[in-house]
């Protein structure tokens, strides 16, 4: 993808005869050896890669409707032809915990999105501006940083009422600091930079030297961030609709198909676990990936790994 | 030093009357009438029958017909008298609520917190010290799988196999440890389970790279080749300089207990902070939910404070201006 050329090289002959040229090994190249190196990170990426095929393909892949009642075969164990059993209602446990994937993922990505835009932006304003600005913004995230992150998504979900849209909106709001945290000081050390400078004195705009230099610049710490972020807000989400605050029923939420099998743990205990597990394995797959990223992408094992 | 801690300590209230601020208005924005809620709860007349004079002086009694600013600073001086209000569902004042619920939160958050102190530390020192030996590879894959699992499901499965299965233990409930000591104990056990799983994987792995951080240093050298003995290289100079960074995670492990308090409670039926917070939130009962909330941001703010100022005497090369 990114083929650029180590810079030393277009520097003048006479410059690089003194310095020692370093090996000519593209970005991209580096990032997937490092990134691909360990087999667990591997391991995650296939996770989520087949994930993302269940939540785009359910509709194909269950074999039953997730939402249709079917009374005479409420409560079922794992059978032949019901993998994983059924819930009160009849309804097949695999089919929903397939269709569960496409909330999963939704929340997930839609919450990264929302939350990632605004910390961020907030971030570089307040660590680029500096003084009133600065203190504004930092104290307005002072204030949501004492609440645990679920009582704040709890707070926020309860006053709007549940439904897929105000989790959403919930935990997005939920997990603005840590973004702001992380891109505040980033800002910070990378406008002190020469080329900040130069680009002030050739008269770039704030905006263009926020948007151009400095969000790049900070980047590879941030996309590490999100991803680890997509695996705390799965598992936040799952709280939430244990709590029974998310998609309404008959939806599909894995967090809530373990409430539903909490009541009957003793008839189908199976209902309960294997939702439970799910969760577990894609949050373990995207904590994988963002160690791998964050391996790949830190400045400070450049040469290391 | 003293003005270090006089700063932060204002710095503190800052916060916290934006906090204050902020849980007062948003539980304002709330739909949905807490009062008709309660007239549902506690009369069984039809709630169109009745008349809206009963409606307005129930209003009146709460306090709830006096414009926000005003019932914003009514709810902070009665807070710094010791009065935080009534609660609409319990018929109670919440102090008292508070009273009953925040000491069970709070000992079994304790429990958890030593719990997840104990063992997350002493894991991650000995894969550290023991690197790629088995303790390492037992200690190392477990702390990836500890930060995954949902907490909830973790204590239905214990709930299953211990309770169901088994019969080792209660399934639920909790016991005051001065009532029935045997019993508050076996109670006590899945939810600080639950409660620590978390802290403990994260102690675990940031105590482990932290001492693989400190044991390359000169200074650990020198001890090594002055031949003292390796406990004394590990408890002496190793031990200290690497719980500098995993201060700070305890006491984010302490919002996280609270965060896990929610679930946890409402999974053992636990008559703490956290379970009363999901109901309240359920019942729109403004008093309580205000109450609880700032509580768990009072407690959280604090231990920050108190993390911030102990690292003074954890590195000396840390020093206040």
């Amino acid at each position: 993808m990114d083929k650029r050329v180590e810079p030393v090289t277009k520097e003048p002959a006479g410059v690089t005869g003194f310095l020692e040229a370093p090996p000519h090994v593209s970005e991209w190249r580096r990032f997937s050896r490092v990134f691909f190196s360990r087999k667990i990170v591997l391991f995650g990426m296939v996770v989520l890669i087949i994930l993302m095929f269940t939540a785009i393909f359910a509709n194909l892949l269950a074999p039953y409707d997730p939402y249709t009642p079917d009374m005479s075969n409420s409560l079922l164990n794992p059978t032949r032809e019901h993998l994983l059993g059924t819930d009160i209602f009849g309804r097949d446990t695999l089919s929903r915990l397939i269709y569960g994937s496409r909330t999963a993922l939704a929340v997930g990505f839609i919450s990264v999105g929302i939350a990632s835009v605004i910390g961020i932006s907030l971030g570089i304003v307040a660590g680029y501006f500096g003084g009133i600005t600065n203190a504004i913004i930092m104290r307005a995230i002072d204030t949501l940083m004492p609440f645990p992150m679920i009582v704040l998504a709890l707070l926020v979900a309860g006053l709007l009422g549940g439904g897929i849209h105000n989790v959403i909106v919930a935990l997005s709001i939920a997990t603005i600091p840590p973004y702001t945290r992380v891109t505040h000081g980033l800002a910070l050390s990378i406008k002190e930079n020469d080329y900040i400078l130069a680009q002030r004195s050739m008269g770039s705009s704030n905006m263009r030297i926020m948007m151009r230099h400095i969000l790049p610049n900070a980047f590879p710490p941030i996309i590490v961030l999100m991803t680890m972020m997509l695996g705390s807000l799965i598992l936040a989400e799952a709280g939430l609709s244990f709590l029974g605050i998310g998609i309404e029923p008959p939806g599909a939420a894995w967090g809530g198909m373990v409430n539903d099998g909490y009541k009957y743990l003793q008839e189908n205990p199976v209902l309960s676990f294997a939702p439970g597990l799910a969760i577990m394995l894609v949050v373990f797959a995207f904590n994988m990936v963002g160690d791998g990223l964050r391996d790949a992408l830190d400045p400070r094992l450049r040469g290391l790994l | 030093m003293t003005t270090f801690i006089i700063r932060r300590l204002l710095h503190g209230l800052i916060i916290l009357v934006l906090v204050s601020l902020l849980i007062f208005f948003a539980m304002r924005l709330l739909p949905g009438d807490p009062l008709l809620i309660y007239m549902a709860q506690h009369s069984q007349q039809n709630l169109q029958d009745l008349p809206p004079e009963v409606l307005e002086q129930l209003r009146h009694e709460f306090g709830l017909d006096k414009p926000l600013p005003v019932q914003y600073v009514n709810w902070i001086l009665g807070i710094l008298r010791g009065d935080m209000g009534d609660s609409f569902f319990y018929g109670q004042d919440v102090g008292t609520l508070l009273l009953q619920r925040f000491p069970v939160t709070v000992y079994l958050g304790i429990l958890a917190l030593i719990v997840s102190s104990i063992v997350g530390l002493t894991a991650g020192m000995l894969a550290a010290i023991r690197r790629g030996k088995w303790v390492d590879s037992i200690v190392t894959p477990l702390t990836y799988i500890g930060v995954c699992i949902p907490i909830f499901w973790l204590g239905i499965l214990m709930i299953y196999v211990f309770g169901l299965k088994l019969n080792f233990l209660p399934i639920a409930g909790f016991t005051s440890p001065f009532d029935d000591f045997v019993l508050s104990i076996k109670q006590a056990i899945m939810p600080v389970i639950c409660q620590s799983i978390f802290g403990v994987a994260s102690n675990a792995r940031q105590m482990r790279s932290s001492v693989l951080e400190v044991i390359r240093q000169d200074y650990i050298r020198t001890a090594w080749a002055k031949g003292l003995r390796e406990r004394v290289v590990i408890f002496k100079h190793t031990m200290k300089n690497s719980l500098i960074p995993v201060v700070t995670l305890i006491g984010m492990g302490v919002s996280f207990i609270f965060g896990g308090s929610v679930l946890v409670e409402t999974v053992f039926a636990i008559p703490g902070i956290g379970r009363l917070l999901v109901t309240s939130i359920f019942n729109h009962d403004y008093m309580v939910v205000q109450g609880v909330v700032l509580i768990m941001a009072i407690v959280v703010l604090l231990v920050n404070l108190i993390v911030d100022i102990s690292y003074g005497s954890l590195d000396p090369r840390i020093r206040y201006g």
